[in-house]
């Protein structure tokens, strides 16, 4: 290949040369007709680091792992159709995520386009309304701007996917390499600067209100604000909650932490919102899954909603201080407005509020019974998980009752230890994720707390693992069947358990299965064996393991609030709420 | 419900009329009238979209507007500090009896014959909303064979620009 000389190359030489230039050094992908030019260059590149996947799914989901291990951009590949496709489902979920990922994809020669061609789809249309942005290039000259564009948009603002669709022939035809030095959007110019004077109103609001908490979104890792938060929670004292999107960003073992908000949070974090006088929302969008019913969510309390996208302020909830720009320069901004409060004179009164919230921390802790018939409770592989492996190992997990449960008992002491599919709900996500988490942060432990349904969605990428010495760890809680499904069916459906059965204990055999991918199988089927279990996995290190954890299948997520319900009907256990007097606080 | 008229400044390039219709009907709107056609400025055309709709959810449709690379500037322009016109093409039937009456009700609205044939004439009008409603329906009872009607376009009065700096974004929180 090459170098930088002005002769002409090809379009995929100068799409290799373009992500080169983006800084990219890892990307996921698989060749097929309509991408196969690009793959030729691609074998020179001395920067690149392909690595070739079993799925296109797995590679846009590694994309995101990656960039979340990495504050980088995610990269994955993938052909025309098919190969384009099935990277959807990656797509919309680093949209609903706001994960920074660049998707390249491969299409019909220019000529070809709209004619049905083999292999054919609109993948520009299709995700339209899944990217940040996207592109159809049919002209080799306008490949390295696009990816240099792509990588802005992708990367700045609130983070997204954007994808960039190559035709064939633009791939094939001489070109001249020309990196553009500065990027110039019209269009697109995210604002990250707090505006000040809204700021110190906030400030002002603070002091002001006698039931405040911070209302602490996945924005905060995004933005790498986790420091600032710290310092924003100790100097006022205020109780954090994290969502789903956030475990991590504030400690988990600060006494300030009432823990996560939700369908399945705390009572104390849930508790905390609704009898709130003051949401201090720091890049969180009240998501249903937060709010519940949404006119009975929070009823008291007034908002600041800091966010850098505009568009989420006032969508679901309106805001009485909008603070619209870089959550990290936010809270900085904050922390000095307060400062000059307490200058000034001024203090936050918290203390009938700290002891009402600590009543119902003590009152109602997170807790689950063991199973009597001397089988093994998920949540406590999960809770010895997260203790045994500890604060520096990244988690990622399917989506289901291991999931919450893995959101709930795992103590996360750092930002970007946590990733899972919060918006999109994607069944599936956890061993690609985890392997692109590997790629991204190979000296760090990575566990995959994967259900026994999602594993089998995604598995294929054990292959990718084995193959290219990314020894990520999976941990199958297995219940045999489609476990949060079930325990809907459990509470809503009087117990009918239509098509939730898996059958997992019997197909397949996951030990056998790890066996035939060349990875460690592992098997745990009584409490006793746990402890031994994980300390074995977590000292194979020579290629992945997978550790099927046989549980108790009728174990429930709680506590729960049911879906479109008020966040005033939590129940801490079935048909149990806690006492906590309604309607009249403050 | 009421009717707002969006002028959006979008860059001219392909897929951006799919991308602003798209989002339009993902968070559940119907566009009423769309009209897109160049502008002053090389490479930037110009949308006129009217929309029924409660305020809240129109805010919320102009922030993710906004959020589209392509998309420039919105603007919304109020009835009473704007013209606003849409154009009808309408072919009437008429006969020896109504034609003098259709050539009446013509000038009444200001609007002029295009085509002339024995069985039909075909009018061009241009107007507000209920001016042409008004029209059209003056027409009606000598029966309308055909109607086509454009998109509204709309500017603002006066002597700015919504190319300007100055002119008020419907963005609220910008």
């Amino acid at each position: 290949m090459s170098n930088e000389s002005n002769s002409l190359i090809t379009g995929a030489q100068s799409l290799v040369r373009s992500l080169e230039h983006a800084g990219v050094t890892d990307l996921f992908g698989i060749p097929g007709g309509a991408i196969l030019p690009a793959y030729d260059p691609l074998m020179d590149s001395k920067v690149l680091r392909h690595i070739l996947v079993r799925h296109e799914q797995g590679a846009g989901h590694a994309a995101q792992g990656y960039a979340l291990a990495t504050n980088r951009v995610g990269v994955c590949m993938a052909t025309s159709g098919p190969g384009a496709t099935n990277l959807v489902t990656p797509i919309a979920d680093a949209y609903m995520d706001s994960v920074a990922m660049v998707a390249i994809t491969g299409q019909v020669p220019s000529g070809a386009i709209g004619t049905d061609a083999f292999q054919e789809a609109d993948i520009r249309g299709i995700t339209m309304p899944i990217t940040k942005h996207n592109y159809l290039i049919t002209d080799a000259r306008d490949i390295p701007r696009a990816i240099a564009e792509a990588f802005h948009i992708a990367s700045t603002g609130r983070p997204g996917p954007v994808l960039v669709d190559i035709a064939k022939d633009a791939l094939q035809k001489q070109t001249e390499f020309a990196w553009p030095t500065s990027i110039d959007l019209a269009g697109y110019h995210p604002v990250t600067k707090p505006n000040v004077k809204q700021v110190k109103e906030a400030a002002k609001l603070i002091m002001q209100s006698r039931r405040p908490v911070f209302y602490v979104g996945g924005g905060v890792i995004k933005a790498q604000a986790a420091r600032e938060l710290y310092q924003l929670a100790e100097l006022t004292g205020i109780p954090v909650v994290t969502t789903l999107m956030a475990r991590g960003a504030f400690p988990d073992s600060h006494k300030l932490h009432l823990g996560m908000p939700g369908m399945h949070g705390t009572v104390a974090a849930v508790g905390a919102l609704q009898k709130s006088d003051l949401l201090i929302t720091l890049a969180a969008r009240f998501d249903d899954r937060v709010t519940g019913r949404l006119d009975s969510f929070a009823p008291f309390a007034k908002v600041i909603h800091a966010d850098i996208d505009p568009a989420e302020i006032g969508k679901n909830r309106e805001a009485d201080i909008p603070i619209v720009g870089d959550v990290k320069e936010t809270i900085v901004e904050l922390i000095s407005a307060i400062k000059a409060e307490f200058k000034a004179g001024k203090a936050i009164d918290q203390e009938a509020w700290w002891q009402e919230l600590n009543a119902m921390r003590k009152a109602y802790p997170l807790g689950y019974d063991l199973p009597t018939d001397g089988s093994v409770s998920p949540q406590q592989v999960i809770a010895r998980l997260g203790q045994i492996s500890g604060p520096e190992t990244i988690f990622t997990s399917g989506v289901g009752q291991h999931q919450m449960w893995a959101a709930q008992y795992i103590n996360y002491e750092n930002p970007g230890t946590w990733m899972n599919s919060g918006g999109l709900g994607t069944m599936g996500f956890a061993v690609p994720a985890a392997m692109g988490a590997k790629v991204g942060a190979p000296e760090k432990t990575v566990w995959a707390i994967d259900g026994d349904g999602c594993f089998q969605m995604t598995n294929q990428e054990l292959a990718t693992c084995a193959i290219n010495n990314i020894p990520i760890k999976v941990a199958i809680i297995n219940n045999q069947s489609l476990g949060m499904v079930r325990q809907w069916q459990t509470l809503f459906y009087e117990s009918r358990y239509s098509n939730t059965d898996l059958q997992t204990h019997r197909i397949p055999d996951f030990v056998k299965l790890a066996d035939a991918y060349g990875c460690h199988g592992l098997r745990c089927d009584s409490p006793d064996q746990i402890d031994a279990t994980i300390n074995q996995a977590m000292k194979l290190n020579d290629a992945p393991v997978v550790v099927d954890f046989s549980v108790h299948k009728d174990a429930m997520v709680w506590p729960m609030i049911a879906a479109g319900a008020s966040n005033d009907a939590i129940q801490y256990a079935r048909d149990l709420a806690p006492d906590w007097e309604r309607g009249d606080a403050e | 419900m009421t009717r707002h008229t969006l002028s959006v400044l979008v860059e001219d390039q392909p897929g951006v009329l799919a991308r602003v219709a798209a989002l339009f009907s993902r968070r559940g709107f119907n566009i009423e009238s769309l009209a897109v056609g160049p502008t002053e400025v090389s490479g930037v055309s110009r949308m006129t979209i009217s929309v029924n709709v409660e305020d809240l959810p129109l805010e919320q449709v102009t922030k993710q507007l906004n959020k589209l690379i392509n998309v420039l500037k919105i603007v919304e322009l109020e009835p009473n500090s704007s013209v606003q016109r849409e154009l009808v093409l309408v072919k009437v039937k008429v006969d020896k009896e109504s034609r003098s009456a259709v050539l009446e009700t013509v000038q009444l609205f200001r609007a002029k014959v295009v085509d002339v044939s024995s069985e039909a004439l075909t009018i061009e009008a241009t107007g507000n909303k209920e001016k042409l409603e008004a029209f059209l329906g003056s027409l009606e009872p000598y029966g309308i064979k055909e109607l086509v009607q454009s998109g509204m376009v709309a500017v603002g009065r006066g002597d700015k620009s919504i190319t300007e700096r100055s002119s008020r974004s419907a963005d609220k929180s910008n």
